[in-house]
């Protein structure tokens, strides 16, 4: 009886399916994984709100209160404003024209709009100083109207706007080529107009993508450094945003204040996260069921 | 006559929905419109789609069309819905010019093969969809679009369903909302792209009875698509053999199976097998030996004789008959499909044999055709 008992076991014992690994391999990549965020992503935004807090929650106010660190934080938002609802024109109207027409040099269009990603933003933002700036090719024109736009609002608008360009785009052209034109099609011969075929239907099926690129285009918008610190100028109290800000504070040592913008920014991006969690929470249903 | 006994007959409730909705289509479009194709030739950049198609679609018929892929079947459904324009030709529905209207205008029905059904709405607001985008004038009252939707449920059998989304429903289910959707903007003419093709077969079949049935009651002038000559068989009035851009025939299942016009027709639908003859002076020569076939009207020359597996008697070598050696012996449904060597050369064909018949692979067996039909060996395809 010894015998039988010992026969089946073992090759049931050491079954695993071929696409689970072993549970050492399991824990050594959980362990990497989540030692890798907590050192890099978790510590230095713990780190942040750690030095902003350092001198207490009034000191911090004091530090986003200050009359410069208003302005630049006013500057951000109407940066944002304007350049998040201008990608999303441009991105709703390349990704439609991508995804739905075939025409003649579509590829080389797929490629401009993936250019911001490759070229490094203080590249972007000589760019409209060699457009725009006194010496630049339109500056004589410019001048002579009297039309500020480096080191002004404008230029750094327009850094912004490049910069943040494929954000939108990028999201939308995968879905909506996968979508491809069938539902627009069944719209149109059940009567519907274009403008109540792209309201009804291209609308909703790419909304989750699009609200996710605005979020990230968003983050990006307020946050980009590189290009607006170039065409920026620095002016304190005109043309400083909050990124700049940060920068120049933590440069003249004055730790809390450049802390309590930055902790700032870092809540936007929590915030940002927030909402998209809170919506594939919310909306999980409704979700899954457009990708079905 | 519906009965008045309480609880209401659900089957007179029905009959009585179907009414209404047959009756309401018919004020609001004064009936439905044949449709006229007039040479119609179709190029996608220089390659064909379409060698100049003409045909006559009767009001209220159900027509298939049906062909291998790249027949163009699909091309000329698409240019009937709107969805494509044709390089030339006329399209009539009724005596009006249909290629003046776009899609939109044309009030056609159209069921996209994959459905295309609008994901984030659900069954209701799909349905509802081509009477809520009308302009004001000619838009229905909310009340109104809710009776016609619920209407229209009944019709395809859903009722209940109607607050669920497409991702939730099964394939036929999935089909019959599509089906309702074109419905609802009472077409003048209903369109469906392979409407079955992709479901699986026991749903298919049921399906297509349950179309027959919608049309018989409702009376759309209706054109499908499909590869299936079983489907178009069965469901179509009349089925048109499309094979690569031309039309090859138009007639019922019975005259494209029993009489068919070209040798793609007969090989295309149901099952065939070919010979190799020749044909001189009215004799049907298969080498050297003439065939019991009777006076043949083909022209002298060589040609291709074309029968039916099920259509051979089989009886002893002889003079007259057309022997092969078995090369292999198959169950086929209740009767047992023999494969034929002839002549040595290469030539296999297909005959049935009663399932007792006595025959191994290796034997020989003689046979004669009993219904054929011949065609010109340099005929197309």
């Amino acid at each position: 009886m010894a015998d039988i008992a010992h026969v089946p076991a073992p090759a049931v014992r050491h079954f695993r399916s071929a696409s689970t690994e072993s549970p050492a391999v399991r824990g050594m990549l959980i362990t990497i994984a989540v030692a890798f965020l907590l050192s890099f992503l978790v510590l230095p935004l713990a780190i942040v709100f750690f030095e902003a807090f350092r001198e207490g929650f009034g000191a911090f106010i004091e530090g986003i209160t200050e009359k410069d660190a208003l302005a630049a934080i006013k500057l951000t938002i109407i940066v944002a404003a304007i350049s998040v609802p201008a990608n999303l024109i441009f991105g709703l109207a390349a990704s439609w024209a991508i995804a739905k027409f075939e025409f003649r040099g579509k590829s080389l269009l797929i490629t401009l709009i993936d250019l911001p990603f490759s070229v490094s933003p203080v590249t972007s933002g000589l760019i409209y100083v060699l457009l725009f700036g006194a010496q630049g090719f339109f500056g004589p024109f410019l001048q002579a109207h009297d039309i500020q736009i480096i080191f002004a609002v404008p230029g750094i608008v327009l850094a912004t706007i490049f910069v943040t360009f494929p954000f939108i785009a990028r999201e939308l052209i995968p879905i909506m080529q996968e979508q491809g034109t069938q539902d627009e099609e069944a719209a149109l011969s059940l009567g519907a107009t274009g403008w109540q075929t792209f309201r009804r239907i291209t609308l909703p099926n790419v909304k989750w993508a699009l609200l996710y690129g605005v979020l990230l285009c968003n983050a990006r918008a307020m946050g980009e450094f590189g290009a607006v610190s170039v065409v920026s100028g620095k002016i304190r109290g005109k043309t400083n945003t909050m990124p700049l800000q940060v920068e120049i504070l933590y440069n003249e040592y004055m730790q809390t204040a450049a802390f309590a913008l930055a902790a700032l920014l870092a809540l936007l991006a929590l915030v940002t996260l927030l909402i998209k969690s809170v919506l594939e929470w919310r909306y999980a249903d409704e979700i899954a069921a457009a990708r079905r | 006559m519906p009965t008045k006994s309480p609880p209401p007959d659900a089957e007179a409730d029905t009959m009585n929905v179907i009414n209404e909705i047959v009756a309401e289509s018919l004020v609001t479009d004064g009936g439905q419109v044949g449709v006229t194709i007039e040479n119609v030739v179709k190029t996608f950049q220089d390659t064909p789609a379409l060698h100049g198609v003409s045909l006559e679609v009767g009001a209220g018929e159900l027509l298939a069309l049906l062909g291998p892929s790249g027949s163009g079947k699909t091309t000329l459904l698409r240019i009937l819905a709107g969805l494509d324009a044709p390089t030339e030709g006329r399209v009539l529905f009724g005596s009006g010019d249909a290629l003046n209207l776009d899609m939109r205008q044309r009030n056609v029905g159209f069921v996209f093969q994959n459905y295309a059904l609008f994901r984030h709405m659900t069954v209701f607001n799909n349905i509802a969809f081509g009477l809520k985008v009308r302009p004001g004038s000619r838009r229905p009252s909310r009340a109104d679009i809710r009776k016609r939707v619920m209407n229209l449920l009944d019709l395809v059998q859903l009722s209940g369903l109607e607050k669920r989304f497409p991702g939730q429903l099964s394939g036929g289910q999935r089909q019959r909302v599509a089906l309702a959707r074109a419905l609802a903007i009472e077409p003048r003419v209903l369109l469906l792209d392979e409407p079955f093709g992709a479901l699986d077969a026991k749903v298919r079949r049921e399906l297509r009875r349950w179309l027959r049935e919608i049309h018989d009651r409702t009376g759309h002038t209706t054109i499908f698509v499909t590869h299936d000559q079983e489907e178009a068989m069965e469901l179509a009035d009349r089925v048109v053999v499309m094979s690569q851009g031309r039309i090859e025939q138009v007639g019922t299942a019975d005259e494209v199976y029993d009489a068919p016009a070209s040798p793609f027709v007969f090989s295309f639908i149901g099952e065939s097998s070919a010979l190799p003859v020749t044909v001189r002076e009215g004799r049907v020569l298969l080498g050297d030996r003439a065939l019991e076939l009777g006076v043949a009207s083909a022209a002298d020359g060589p040609a291709m004789l074309h029968f039916r597996p099920h259509d051979a008697t089989i009886g002893k070598p002889g003079e007259d008959a057309i022997d092969g050696v078995v090369t292999s012996v198959r169950r086929h449904g209740s009767m047992r499909r023999l494969e034929l060597s002839i002549g040595g050369n290469g030539t296999h064909v297909e005959i049935d044999a009663k399932p007792d018949f006595p025959v191994r692979p290796g034997g020989v067996v003689a046979f004669m055709p009993t219904r054929w039909h011949l065609f010109p060996a340099n005929g197309h395809s």
